[in-house]
């Protein structure tokens, strides 16, 4: 090592932190697939639709059905609920989101929402709190006819998954 | 500050290289096999250092017990959960049922899978027990900081495994409790939603969940042993702190961990064994939940959803803040914290026996994180919420004002001269 200078040092230096910086970015590669592999599988995601019959819920009645291993509340809301939840003035919401956003144009009567509490994942109980809407046993959140959230901890209204009105009386979810 | 310099407050890199320089006598090995064997394999000459020749605090209470407790109680748990682990099946549609069958058709399965219920809580009775020792005495102070970190970690490693077992029975707390404690990731901004679906591998908690969890709950109390270790390995480079934090100084504050600790640990062994068993044949559901002898059920949440108690304090915290990420940070901020306690304490005496305006505030601490733990299985209304905030601000209050800003104020009582001189006081 007598010939050894600043010049060759740094020249050295660079060799070795690029053998350090490929093989720092060929560990993260290494890495990625198995991380991944703990997302959800090809076969979570391909039971994401489902169909349902709406035809027997009555006015007023809500029916839970299973959707991605979360429940679906799909609510057949009275006239009055209708009215509660348009009449609301939108600035004293949380999450700012008018009543007819939230539901399909002519179809003011069904609304669908993913039956999971914004804050914690809970599953909120119908008809329940003071907004009459959702109350959530868990940590009290409470939401209106709308889903939307009215107080308590969840930051959001509940979610309204994707669906489309196949026929009057079926719907498809996802 | 002006006796900074005398015997009894050591500056940590002093104390570091103090306790470097005490040996205890101990006879040379006798035996050729032995010595000829440790020539090639040096085990039997690293157990003696540790046992004889390593000096340990000759002062020390029953309160330094629970290290060794927590290590015997984190072995239970490996053993018995080793066989539990050959009769259980980590599948949503047979993880209830076959915890049924270890209970009713495995021989002896229930008394294993009590020993282990009941042994997670046993295990959170001695760490929290170490830990409130080492918060009174100082011995997160220099120079064990990295000691004291190391200890936070395991804790850590030991909430997340402890949090995965509870979901194993596949009861209704297990779904619940595992839906609102993986649903905390999504309170994070943006990637949060994304986060939580990885950790399901899924849109909700279900089978590939219950799977790795299972696999990650066998795998983490072996990591747990390897941090162990280096906690281990850290406290035999600083020492043990002692209940009148004076340094050791020379052999004189000083005695062999054989036969002394082995024996003092033994009996203090027996005492948790008893405490064990009392609970393990005459109450082994006190310390859970009923609700998870409910199988678990997606569509429905059961009314009062709890943790186990020994995560309540810290689920008050959540519960107090009514902002969903301000909850979850004002949460995981209430362990950070700790790794920070050696910088916030800022006295120039270690230990809390001679600080009679810190003692008050630390009993105060104890008893508001009781109180904590309380106001975390109560509901979250009325005048709780207003008092877990309170007992929250003071949680907070006490590491990040007294701590720092207390000595400026406290008049500390005589600190002894050496351990030996503490030792001789007290016997």
């Amino acid at each position: 090592m007598s010939n050894t200078n600043s010049c060759d040092e740094t020249k050295r230096n660079l060799i070795k932190n690029t053998a350090y910086a490929v093989a720092g970015v060929g560990a993260v590669c290494a890495i990625l697939p198995f991380i991944d592999s703990m997302n959800p599988a090809q076969d979570v995601q391909a039971l994401a639709s489902i169909e349902v019959d709406v035809s027997a819920i009555k006015p007023g009645e809500e029916k839970k059905v299973m959707w991605r291993g979360k429940p679906i509340f799909i609510k057949h809301r009275t006239a009055d609920e209708i009215k509660q939840a348009q009449e609301v003035n939108l600035s004293e919401l949380k999450d700012q989101q008018p009543d007819d956003a939230r539901v399909k144009a002519g179809k003011e009567q069904w609304l669908v929402t993913i039956g999971i509490c914004t804050h914690l994942g809970c599953v909120p109980i119908g008809g329940q709190g003071d907004y009459k809407g959702w109350f959530c046993p868990c940590h009290g959140s409470q939401y209106d006819t709308s889903g939307r959230i009215r107080k308590g901890p969840a930051p959001r209204n509940l979610e309204v998954p994707p669906y489309e009105f196949i026929n009057d009386t079926t719907i498809k979810i996802g | 500050m002006s006796n900074r310099n005398s015997k009894n407050h050591l500056t940590p890199e002093q104390e570091l290289e103090t306790f470097k320089s005490i040996h205890l006598d101990s006879p040379p090995m006798q035996s050729n096999l032995i010595k000829w064997v440790d020539s090639r394999l040096p085990i039997i000459s690293a157990l003696e250092n540790t046992l004889k020749k390593h000096p340990y605090p000759k002062n020390l209470s029953y309160w330094w017990n629970f290290g060794s407790i927590a290590g015997i109680a984190l072995l239970v748990q490996i053993l018995s959960g080793l066989f539990l682990a050959m009769h259980y099946v980590p599948n949503t549609k047979l993880a209830f049922e076959s915890v049924e069958h270890i209970m009713r058709d495995v021989n002896y399965g229930w008394l294993i899978r009590y020993i282990h219920a009941v042994g997670a809580s046993m295990f959170f009775v001695a760490l929290y027990a170490h830990m409130i020792r080492g918060l009174f005495y100082g011995s997160y102070r220099a120079p064990r900081e990295v000691l004291w970190w190391v200890g936070i970690v395991i804790f850590l490693l030991t909430m997340a495994t402890a949090f995965m077992g509870y979901v194993l029975p596949w009861g209704q707390m297990s779904f619940w409790g595992a839906t609102v404690i993986t649903n905390l990731f999504s309170a994070i901004p943006v990637v949060g939603e994304s986060i939580v679906n990885w950790l399901w591998g899924g849109y909700s908690v279900d089978n590939p969940t219950l799977n790795r969890f299972f696999v990650l709950h066998f795998l983490m109390p072996f990591l747990i042993v390897g941090i162990v270790l280096l906690h281990l390995a850290a406290l035999h480079n600083t020492g043990s702190n002692n209940p009148s934090g004076v340094p050791m100084q020379s052999k004189k504050d000083a005695i062999p961990f054989h036969p002394y600790f082995t024996i003092k640990d033994m009996v203090g062994f027996v005492a948790f064994f008893l405490v064990f068993g009392y609970f393990l044949f005459f109450y082994p559901n006190a310390l859970g939940h009923p609700d998870n002898y409910i199988p678990a059920n997606p569509m429905v949440t059961p009314p009062h959803i709890v943790p186990e108690w020994y995560f309540l304090p810290f689920y008050a915290i959540l519960r107090a803040v009514p902002d969903k990420l301000g909850g979850v940070l004002m949460m995981f901020g209430a362990i950070i914290v700790l790794f920070f306690l050696p910088y916030l304490d800022k006295s120039p005496v270690r230990s809390g026996a001679y600080r009679p305006w810190f003692r008050k505030f630390f009993y105060l601490f104890v008893i508001n994180f009781v109180f904590l733990g309380w106001l975390g299985k109560s509901p979250a209304e009325g005048w709780y919420i207003l008092a877990s905030r309170l007992a929250t601000m003071y949680y907070y209050a006490y590491f990040l004002i007294i701590l720092p800003f207390l000595p400026k104020f406290e008049k500390t009582l005589p600190v002894p001269e050496s351990i030996d001189q503490h030792y001789k006081k007290q016997h």
